[in-house]
C-alpha cells in the first residue's frame, strides 16, 4: 500500500502519517519508504539537517577551524612569539605563480628590501624581485614541541630560505598568520570550554527549577532575570579586572572562561527548564512513572534523550557569544593578556586609527572572529530546525 | 493592571538590594585596594610614606572598618546622593559620573529608536517578500551585523572615514564644545557626532530585531484567520496591517527589557574605541586602577538604568498584551 502511494507522489516531498502525533517530512527521492518509517529520531534529524546546505557547510568550516586550532604548531610557518626587528610591520606577501622567469607551478613569494624613512622613522618595504623564495610544503624550520610532547621541526608550509609572511607582520615583526593560527586554539576553545561550564550549570539549575517547580523555580527565575538585566560587558570587565595581574596565563584563561559562563548559563537554564516543564506532562513520562521507574531513571533515560537535540542546538548558538565576549574583553585589555595569543589579544594591536590606516592586515584576526561566529550561528540555526524533525 | 504595576514595583526592591550587594562584592574582589597601590606608587617615586599618613588615609576612607559597615555606609551614602570619593581623580564620584551617565543614556535611547526605525521596514519587507533577492540581502546583512563585534565595526568605520574622507570621527563633541556648558550649538554639534556610535551600537540589535519580526510575521501570516480574511477578499495591505503586524510587533516592546543591557554593554566597549566622553572609558580605567567607589557607582547606576528599562518595558507589554497581566 505504501509503495502505491509513493508511486503516485513521485519525487515530491511526501508526508508520511503513521498516527496523529507523528508526521515526518523528509525528501524521499532516494529513500525507500520503509526506511523512513523505521528510522530512528537521530536519523530523521540527520536527514533534515542535511537539507540545510548552509548549516552543513558551516559545520564543515568549523571542523576545519578546530582542526587548525588543534594542529596550529604544525600548520603555522613560524613560532608566533619569534620577533624580527628587521621585519616590523612588513606587509603581506603576494603568492605568485608567474614572475620574471616565467610561469612556475610551485608558488613563490618575493622578498623585501627595507629602509627606514628618515621623516616618519618607519621601516618601509619594497619588493625585491631578485629574492625569489619558493613556497614548500613539509619544510624543516624552527624546532617546536608538537602538543608539548613530540619534538620536531617540520612545518606544513614555509620557505627553505628567506621569509614568508602571507598575512604580514606586527610591530615586533612577528608573523601574523602564525599568530592567528595559534589564536584559533585559544579563542575557539574558550567558546567550547565556557559553553561546557554553562551547560553544566544550566542543566543542573534549570533542571531542578523545571522538575521541582514551586519555590525553587521562583527563586531560580528571579535569579536569572536579575543576571540578565545587568549589562554584561561592564560586569565582565569588573570581574576580569579583579583577576590578579600576577596569575599565570593558564589560570587567567580559566578565570576568564569561568567569568563568561557565569552569565552564559542563564540562557541554557531557561531552555532546559521550559523543556522539562513541557516534557513532565508528556504521556511517556507518565507511563514510565506508572511502570515504577525512579525519578533519576525518568530524567536520564526518558527526558534527557528527548530534549538533547534542543540542548545541542542551544549550545551551538551560545558558543559565538562566548567567543565575542572573550574577544571584546581581551581587546579592552582586561581579558586574556600576552603572552597568551587569542584573536582578541591580536586585535588589541589594532586599537587606533593610525595603526589600521598604515597596517590594515592587523585587522585580519577580526575576519576569523566574524567567520567563526557566523558559522556557529548558521550551524545552530540548522540544528535547531533539525532538532524537531516532526515539524514541517 | 494596578496590582500588576505594584507587584512589579515591589519586586524592584530585592533586585536593587541584590545589585548593590553584587556591585560591592565586585569592588572588594581584587586583592588589595586602591590605597595599597597608591602607596606603592608613591614609594616607587621615592617618596617616604610614614605609617601615620597611611593610618590617616585608612581612617579617612573607612578601610579599617569591618566589611558590612563599609557596605552599609556605602549604600546609605548613595541613597543620600553621596557616591563616595574617587581616589584617582581626587574628586567626589558624583561630580564625575552624572554627565557621562547622561550621555550613555542618550546614546542608548537614540540607538533603541534607531533600531526600531530601521528594523521595522526591513523586517516587514523581508517577511512579505520571502525568498526574494531583497529578503536574502536583508537576512545576509543581518547575519553580518550579528557576527561582527561592535568594536571592530567601530574600528572599520573609523578607518573608512580616516582613509577615504580624511575625517577623524572619535568623540562626541568638536574640541570647541568639549568643555562648554549645554547650549543649542553644543546640541547640534552632538547630533553631528552621535550617529556613528548609534550605528555601531545599534547594528547587532537591529539585525536581531529584523529576524524576530520576520519570523513572527511569517508565523502570523500563516494562521487561519489571515487565510479567512484573504479568502473574503480583504486587501493585502489591510490584511497585513490590521492584525498580523500588531501581533508581530510585540517583540519590539518586549525586547526593550533585554536589549537595554545589550545596548549599554555595546556602548561601553564602543565608547572605549571611539573615545566617547561616556561611562565606558572611565569605567574601564577605574576598574584597572581599582578606584573602587567610582567603579562601583558606575556598575550600580548602569544596572539600575537597565532594571528601570526592563520595568518600563514590562508595564508597556502588560498594557499592550492583556494575556501577560495574570
Amino acid at each position: 500500500m505504501f509503495r502505491k502511494r509513493r508511486e503516485k507522489t513521485g519525487s515530491e516531498t511526501l508526508l508520511v502519517e503513521q498516527d496523529a502525533s507523528l508526521s515526518v517530512s523528509v525528501d524521499v527521492e532516494e529513500l525507500p519508504l520503509e526506511e523512513i518509517l523505521v528510522a530512528s529520531q537521530w536519523k530523521l534529524m540527520w536527514w533534515k539537517f542535511k537539507k540545510h546546505k548552509l548549516a552543513v557547510f558551516s559545520g564543515i568550516l568549523l571542523i576545519i577551524l578546530y582542526v587548525v586550532g588543534a594542529f596550529c604548531e604544525f600548520l603555522s610557518p613560524y613560532d608566533p612569539n619569534e620577533y624580527r626587528t628587521r621585519y616590523a610591520f612588513a606587509p603581506p606577501q603576494l603568492v605568485r605563480f608567474a614572475g620574471e622567469e616565467g610561469f612556475s607551478f610551485r608558488p613563490f613569494v618575493y622578498g623585501y628590501k627595507s629602509s627606514i624613512n628618515r621623516e616618519t622613522l618607519r621601516r618601509e618595504y619594497t619588493i625585491d624581485k631578485d629574492q625569489v623564495y619558493p613556497i614548500k610544503f613539509f619544510v624543516r624550520g624552527e624546532p617546536y614541541k608538537f602538543w608539548g610532547i613530540w619534538e620536531t621541526d617540520i612545518h606544513f608550509i614555509g620557505t627553505e630560505e628567506g621569509v614568508l609572511f602571507l598575512l604580514g607582520t606586527d610591530r615586533m615583526g612577528r608573523d601574523v598568520l602564525s599568530r592567528i593560527l595559534y589564536g584559533a586554539r585559544i579563542s575557539l576553545s574558550v567558546g567550547l570550554f565556557g559553553v561546557f561550564l554553562s551547560l553544566i550549570l544550566g542543566i543542573i539549575i534549570g533542571g531542578l527549577s523545571g522538575y521541582f517547580g514551586g519555590t525553587i523555580d521562583m527563586i531560580v527565575q528571579r535569579l536569572i532575570e536579575f543576571l540578565r538585566c545587568i549589562p554584561t560587558i561592564p560586569l565582565w570587565m569588573a570581574l576580569s579586572a579583579a583577576l590578579p595581574a600576577q596569575w599565570p596565563p593558564l589560570r587567567v584563561y580559566f578565570g576568564v572562561t569561568i567569568i563568561l559562563s557565569l552569565i552564559g548559563w542563564t540562557g541554557l537554564a531557561r531552555v532546559v527548564r521550559s523543556k522539562f516543564l513541557s516534557l513532565r506532562e508528556e504521556e511517556f513520562v507518565l507511563a514510565a512513572r506508572l511502570a515504577g521507574a525512579g525519578r533519576m531513571r525518568i530524567i536520564v533515560r526518558h527526558m534527557v534523550p528527548s530534549f538533547l537535540s534542543h540542548i545541542i542546538a542551544s549550545i551551538t548558538l551560545a558558543i559565538p557569544n562566548m567567543i565575542l565576549g572573550e574577544t571584546s574583553l581581551s581587546f579592552l585589555g582586561v581579558g586574556l593578556r600576552p603572552p597568551v595569543i587569542s584573536w582578541g589579544v591580536l586585535l588589541k594591536e589594532a586599537q587606533n586609527v593610525r595603526t589600521i590606516a598604515l597596517t590594515p592586515w592587523l585587522l585580519v584576526p577580526g575576519v576569523f572572529v566574524i567567520v567563526a561566529v557566523l558559522a556557529f550561528n548558521f550551524l545552530g540555526d540548522g540544528l535547531r530546525d533539525a532538532a524537531d524533525p516532526y515539524v514541517r | 493592571m494596578g496590582t500588576f504595576i505594584i507587584k512589579r514595583l515591589l519586586l524592584l526592591i530585592p533586585t536593587l538590594i541584590f545589585i548593590s550587594i553584587v556591585s560591592f562584592a565586585i569592588i572588594q574582589l581584587p586583592p588589595g585596594d586602591y590605597l595599597t597601590s597608591y602607596i606603592q606608587a608613591l614609594e616607587a617615586t621615592g617618596a617616604i610614606v610614614d605609617q601615620a599618613t597611611v593610618d590617616a588615609l585608612v581612617k579617612r576612607y573607612g578601610l579599617d572598618q569591618p566589611m558590612y559597615v563599609q557596605y552599609f555606609s556605602w549604600v546609605f551614602g548613595m541613597l543620600r546622593g553621596d557616591f563616595g570619593y574617587s581616589f584617582e581623580w581626587n574628586r567626589p564620584v558624583s561630580e564625575l559620573i552624572w554627565n557621562r551617565l547622561l550621555l550613555t543614556l542618550l546614546i542608548s535611547v537614540t540607538t533603541l529608536l534607531f533600531t526600531w526605525l530601521v528594523a521595522f521596514p526591513f523586517g516587514v519587507y523581508s517577511a512579505t517578500h520571502r525568498y526574494s533577492f531583497g529578503d536574502y540581502l536583508v537576512t545576509f546583512l543581518g547575519f553580518i551585523g550579528l557576527a561582527i563585534p561592535n568594536f571592530m565595526l567601530a574600528l572599520i568605520l573609523m578607518w573608512i572615514a580616516y582613509s577615504a574622507f580624511d575625517l577623524s570621527i572619535g568623540g562626541l563633541f568638536s574640541p570647541a564644545f568639549a568643555e562648554a556648558s549645554w547650549s543649542f550649538a553644543r546640541f547640534v554639534d552632538l547630533l553631528k557626532h552621535i550617529w556613528i556610535p548609534v550605528i555601531v551600537v545599534g547594528t547587532s540589535g537591529t539585525a536581531a530585531l529584523i529576524r524576530t519580526l520576520r519570523a513572527n510575521l511569517l508565523d502570523e501570516m500563516g494562521k487561519p484567520y489571515v487565510v479567512t480574511a484573504r479568502a473574503k477578499g480583504v486587501s493585502e495591505r489591510k490584511l497585513l496591517f490590521k492584525y498580523p503586524l500588531r501581533v508581530a510587533m510585540i517583540p519590539f516592546v518586549s525586547t526593550v527589557g533585554w536589549s537595554l543591557p545589550l545596548l549599554i554593554s555595546g556602548e561601553t566597549i564602543v565608547a572605549v574605541v571611539l573615545n566617547l566622553p561616556t561611562t565606558g572609558p572611565l569605567l574601564l580605567r577605574s576598574l584597572q586602577s581599582q578606584d573602587m567607589y567610582l567603579a562601583g557607582s558606575f556598575i550600580v547606576l548602569l544596572s539600575i538604568l537597565t532594571v528601570i528599562g526592563t520595568l518600563i518595558s514590562d508595564i508597556l507589554l502588560a498594557w499592550l498584551d492583556p494575556r501577560i497581566r495574570s
